[in-house]
């Protein structure tokens, strides 16, 4: 009917323009922001898109920087579906990079393709456990899945700095202590032509997979239900706890795969710079994008762009790193507060035949 | 002044004095969570209020050269972000979990970035209040050297108890938690009464963070939390809303933070990165021994989204 | 719809006014750089002022800023992951830098290596990175003071000071270059009485306030009464020493100012020295100097003033010993020398001179420290 059609035009219309609309509203709080500091705002606007999308190099910068983030932001994305929100997502990413590490160690001599699959299958196993160990416990002790996989990610560290600086510690890894090297054939290269490992690539395709397991499957559906109305799922006899602990397992498995990837395609063996905050960072992305998978790609690049412009505004403006915390801090609410708008704003209503 | 060499008794008086050092932070942010909670909103971003308290305090201490109006700022800047929180999660359709893990990035960026000046100056600090006097050993005496926003802290916790329970305000605050629809029915303003919650115990976690940079470790640098706000709201229901609780759970998990470094002194050295964990450990186990998906969480108040 | 199209066409209209702006600004941001002969890039993992390693770093690039000709651009917190050498990229690709100092140990092992292969042109001067003839590319650098020199005197005086003959230091991670401190500190002191022990507490991490206050705070409750530490930031420590009455020694950088009464002495970086030859050298086109070391006797460390605790007698001694490392003529790490387990580590007869590479993989504690490795 043309009513449905248009209804749904203006359903997607309004969901791209209001998170441009905020973000655009956020780097206008921003420039007030800089502004109140003494710095003139399009100065540090210029300065940003410089840092971020003015040349190759930039866009390399930016793309690297992205591509953690779009597996991390599944982690949070992906439960979020069955409405939970799980933010654990560090955890995953640093126990699945040690699993990556020490199960490419351990079949070093083996063939290069068989040990680098294992390497990611082991970090995601890893990560989707961890994940799952979170959503079980809402599932069958309800305990608010929030708190328990921030915990969890707590306690992942830990036990991260434990096992690398302890029994996996390499004797030769002195004064950074990591795990024993996986051996240079083992490492995953480049994009063809580019500067940008191969977790670019991964995350994308996760991303469009799980789009079309969303939107376009049984389990998606189920998934959604299970998200929109819990009590209505469990009435229809939808089972609830396999669809929780499932998608906290994906959701999982993507966080451990950007761990894995970070070990492979830069590191070679776990070490303390595995915990660089990506999965902090992909909750960012994840409440930015609204959930959607899809929308996670574009987000992810603008929001490692933000962050690779941060470098640029230090040096040339002097301005403390912490300025592009506070940009996407102030992204974040706008966005959050533009949930609101949903509905209410008169071009995107329906009209009343 | 003989110095006892104390063995193995180091570690239960470190922990005890930890135990109270570490813990007024836990203890002013989960109060006020406590009020924020009962009313029925959950605030996540208390990480990023308590940074920015610590920050303003140590800021406004050193501009001032009088601790306590630091103190004060901490707590004016608190309640400004709580506020913050509680009009945005007024808007319909807003999360409060999301608005708080936001709040948190924000506070904790602001704080860093406004804070960049404060790294280095030494701000005056708080007094603290030495307890131990009776005691000949100097070590007893350093532990319990209390700082009076830990007796601050403790007194507000029974005030809250017995406002909670007897007051029109504490009921007020209750009914808004536990059924918005009852509390509308009586003609009470349900968005008002949580904005001016989250407000107050924005306020709470703005001064806990003060004690931060201002009594404990006494200095403001951008490691100074390593996620007590979160811990706090994890206590808060450990403690099952109840403030006097509320006081016991935050010495529990000061003691826990305090354990590691104290039997390191003593000569148990291995696993120190396990230690570090067991606060975070002890949270989990109680949360999960405490909590049922059959019913709610006994004494929660209905309205709170995590409930749900 | 009449409305829609309206608020279009205002959009479109301050876009395009943003945009102009913009690209003004671009042009204006573009024009201010690359005018001088040398353009230097410092990358710092911490923040510059941390009273602590980072803050020496930048001590030396603010003296660096002074030289005529030479633009220094600086970058703090930057992480040991890919992100240090996205900032080195943009420094070159952006800035054009042609002599950077990225000044972590851990941004050696892969990024620096990395970099360095794809900007044969760009100089890589790295702080305590080994780097081998052979195995590394020759347009890195490695530099490093022996700070241990700077622990060992502040042993001494220690050692003089302490009236419970306990001491305490609070390390970061037990890695090499922290372990070699913690003994130099404890030999030092068992100079002046062999009954004299340290206390080690490992804190887990370069900067952990709060572990590091409550460190301190255990060390004093079991009887140490002189403190110091290998951190990032020293200055909890110290503040916590001074609050609780006890002697402290300062590292990395002069933290007098935070301990007035408890302050005895320091084990400071001098990283001038370092820097200016690596500057010099790019500046009049000379190959790289791949592996700079030095210790009291080349500047690259200092010993801080002594505070008003320090008696003259423990002055007087740790002067004469320091006047024996600045001629070239101490060993600290001579045999026989045990390991608190037990085990002889430097058999008797044999000795390691500061410059011998065996000592930049320590893996041991020695004798009177209480501890693990």
């Amino acid at each position: 009917m043309a009513s449905d059609r248009s209804g749904q035009w203006r359903h997607a219309a309004e969901a791209l323009v209001i998170p441009i609309a905020a973000l655009a509203a956020a780097m206008v709080v921003f420039g007030l922001f800089m502004a109140a500091l003494g710095q003139n705002p399009l100065e540090v606007y210029a300065l940003i898109y410089k840092g971020a999308f003015a040349s190759a190099f930039s866009w390399q910068n930016t793309l690297s920087r992205a591509a953690p983030l779009i597996l991390t932001a599944l982690c949070v994305a992906l439960p979020a579906q069955a409405g939970l929100m799980v933010i654990g997502g560090e955890g995953a990413v640093v126990l699945g990079g040690l699993t990556a590490a020490v199960v490419g160690h351990l079949l070093s001599g083996a063939a290069p393709v068989g040990v680098k699959v294992s390497m990611a299958l082991g970090g995601m196993i890893v990560g989707g456990l961890w994940i799952a160990l979170a959503g079980a416990l809402r599932q069958y002790r309800g305990v608010n899945e929030t708190i328990s996989s921030l915990l969890l990610t707590y306690v992942a560290v830990a036990l991260f700095n434990h096992f690398v600086e302890g029994p996996l510690r390499d004797p030769s890894s002195l004064n950074k202590p990591s795990t024993a090297n996986i051996g240079d054939v083992n490492m995953i290269g480049s994009l063809p032509g580019l500067d940008i490992h191969w977790g670019l690539g991964f995350g994308v395709v996760f991303c469009v997979a799980m789009h079309v397991l969303v939107r376009s499957t049984t389990y998606g559906f189920a998934l959604r239900i299970v998200g929109g109305n819990p009590r209505a799922a469990r009435l229809a006899g939808l089972p609830v706890g396999a669809l929780v602990l499932t998608v906290c397992l994906l959701g999982g498995a993507a966080a451990g795969l950007a761990g894995a990837v970070e070990v492979a395609a830069v590191h070679g063996s776990a070490n303390a710079s595995l915990i660089a905050g990506y999965g902090y960072a992909g909750i960012l992305v994840a409440f930015i994008a609204r959930q959607n998978p899809l929308a996670i790609v574009p987000v992810a690049v603008l929001v490692g762009g933000l962050s690779a412009s941060g470098g640029m505004l230090q040096r040339r403006l002097d301005l403390p790193d912490a300025t592009v915390l506070v940009l996407q801090g102030i992204a974040f609410m706008l966005i959050l507060g533009s949930e609101a708008l949903y509905g209410r704003l008169k071009p995107f209503r329906a009209r009343v035949a | 002044m003989t110095v006892v060499e104390l063995g193995w008794w180091g570690v239960p008086i470190g922990v005890v004095g930890g135990a109270i050092r570490v813990s007024t932070p836990f203890l002013f942010v989960s109060l006020g969570e406590c009020i924020t909670e009962r009313s029925g909103r959950i605030n996540l971003g208390l990480e990023g209020i308590l940074i920015m308290g610590a920050m303003s305090g140590y800021a406004v201490s050193y501009a001032s050269g009088n601790p306590w109006l630091g103190v004060l700022a901490a707590g004016g800047a608190g309640l400004l972000l709580g506020l913050l929180h509680g009009l945005a999660c007024n808007l319909p359709r807003v999360n409060d979990i999301a608005v708080g893990i936001g709040l948190m990035l924000f506070g904790t960026g602001l704080a860093f970035f406004l804070g960049k000046p404060y790294v280095q100056p030494k701000a005056p600090t708080l007094p603290a209040i030495p307890l131990g006097a009776w005691s000949g050993s100097p070590q007893i005496q350093a532990a319990l050297q209390v700082n009076p926003l830990f007796l601050i802290g403790l007194a507000l916790a029974i005030v809250l108890a017995w406002a909670f329970r007897s007051t029109r305000w504490g009921l007020v605050v209750r009914m808004v938690g536990d059924s918005s629809d009852a509390a509308r029915a009586m003609g009470y303003a349900v968005p008002r009464v949580r904005t001016i919650s989250t407000a107050v115990g924005g306020c709470l976690a703005g001064v806990g963070g003060s004690f931060l940079s201002l009594y404990y470790p006494g200095s403001w640098s951008e490691g100074l939390s390593s996620g007590q706000g979160l811990m706090a709201v994890a206590l808060v229901i450990f403690a099952r809303w109840n403030p006097i609780q509320c006081f016991y759970a935050a010495l529990l998990f000061g003691g826990a933070g305090a354990l590691g470094p104290a039997l390191q002194s003593v000569g148990v050295t291995s696993g120190y990165y396990l230690f570090n964990a067991a606060p975070y450990v002890v949270t989990l186990g109680i949360m999960i021994a405490t909590c049922s998906p059959r019913r709610t969480l006994a004494g929660a108040p209905g309205e709170l989204s995590i409930n749900r | 719809m009449k409305e829609r199209v309206g608020r279009l066409d205002r959009r479109e209209l301050l876009l395009g006014l943003a945009g102009a702006g913009a690209v003004g600004a671009l042009a204006a941001a573009g024009r201010a750089f690359g005018a001088d002969k040398l353009i230097v890039g410092v990358i710092y993992v911490g923040p510059r002022d941390d009273y602590g390693y980072n803050q020496a770093q930048a001590q030396a690039a603010a003296a660096l800023k002074k030289m005529p000709g030479l633009t220094v651009v600086e970058q703090e917190k930057v992480p040991e992951t890919t992100d240090v050498q996205k900032t080195m990229g943009s420094m070159i690709e952006q800035d054009g830098a042609t002599l950077l100092f990225p000044t972590s140990f851990g941004y050696f092992d892969p990024h620096i290596l990395r970099m360095a292969e794809k900007y044969p042109k760009v100089r890589f001067a790295h702080c305590g990175g080994l780097w081998t003839e052979g195995k590394h590319p020759k347009n890195v650098g490695s530099y490093f003071g022996y700070i241990d020199e700077c622990q060992y005197l502040n042993g001494v005086v220690a050692g003089h000071t302490t009236k419970t003959k306990k001491l305490g230091f609070i390390a970061a991670k037990p890695i090499p270059q922290v372990l070699r401190n913690i003994n130099a500190f404890s030999m030092g002191a068992r100079t002046v009485d062999p009954k004299i022990t340290t206390q080690l507490i490992v804190t887990g991490d370069w900067s952990l306030p709060v572990k590091e206050a409550e460190a301190a705070n255990s060390l004093i409750d079991q009887g140490v009464d002189v403190v110091t530490c290998h951190v990032d930031s020293p200055k909890v420590v110290g503040e916590t020493a001074e609050r609780r009455g006890i002697f402290v020694c300062g590292y990395h950088a002069d933290q007098s100012a935070l301990a007035p009464r408890g302050y005895l002495t320091g084990a400071e970086w001098s990283w001038t020295a370092p820097y200016t030859t690596h500057v010099k050298d790019a500046m009049a086109g000379k190959p790289m100097n791949n592996f700079m070391r030095g210790g009291l006797k080349d500047g690259f460390v200092k010993t801080g003033a002594y505070g008003r605790a320090v008696a003259d007698h423990a002055r007087k001694s740790a002067d004469a010993v320091k006047a024996q490392m600045v001629k070239g003529d101490y060993v600290i790490f001579k045999g026989p020398l045990k390991d608190n387990a037990g085990t002889t580590v430097i058999p008797a007869g044999s000795a390691h001179k500061q410059t011998d590479v065996v000592l930049e993989q320590m893996n041991y504690l020695v004798e009177g420290v209480i501890g693990k490795v």
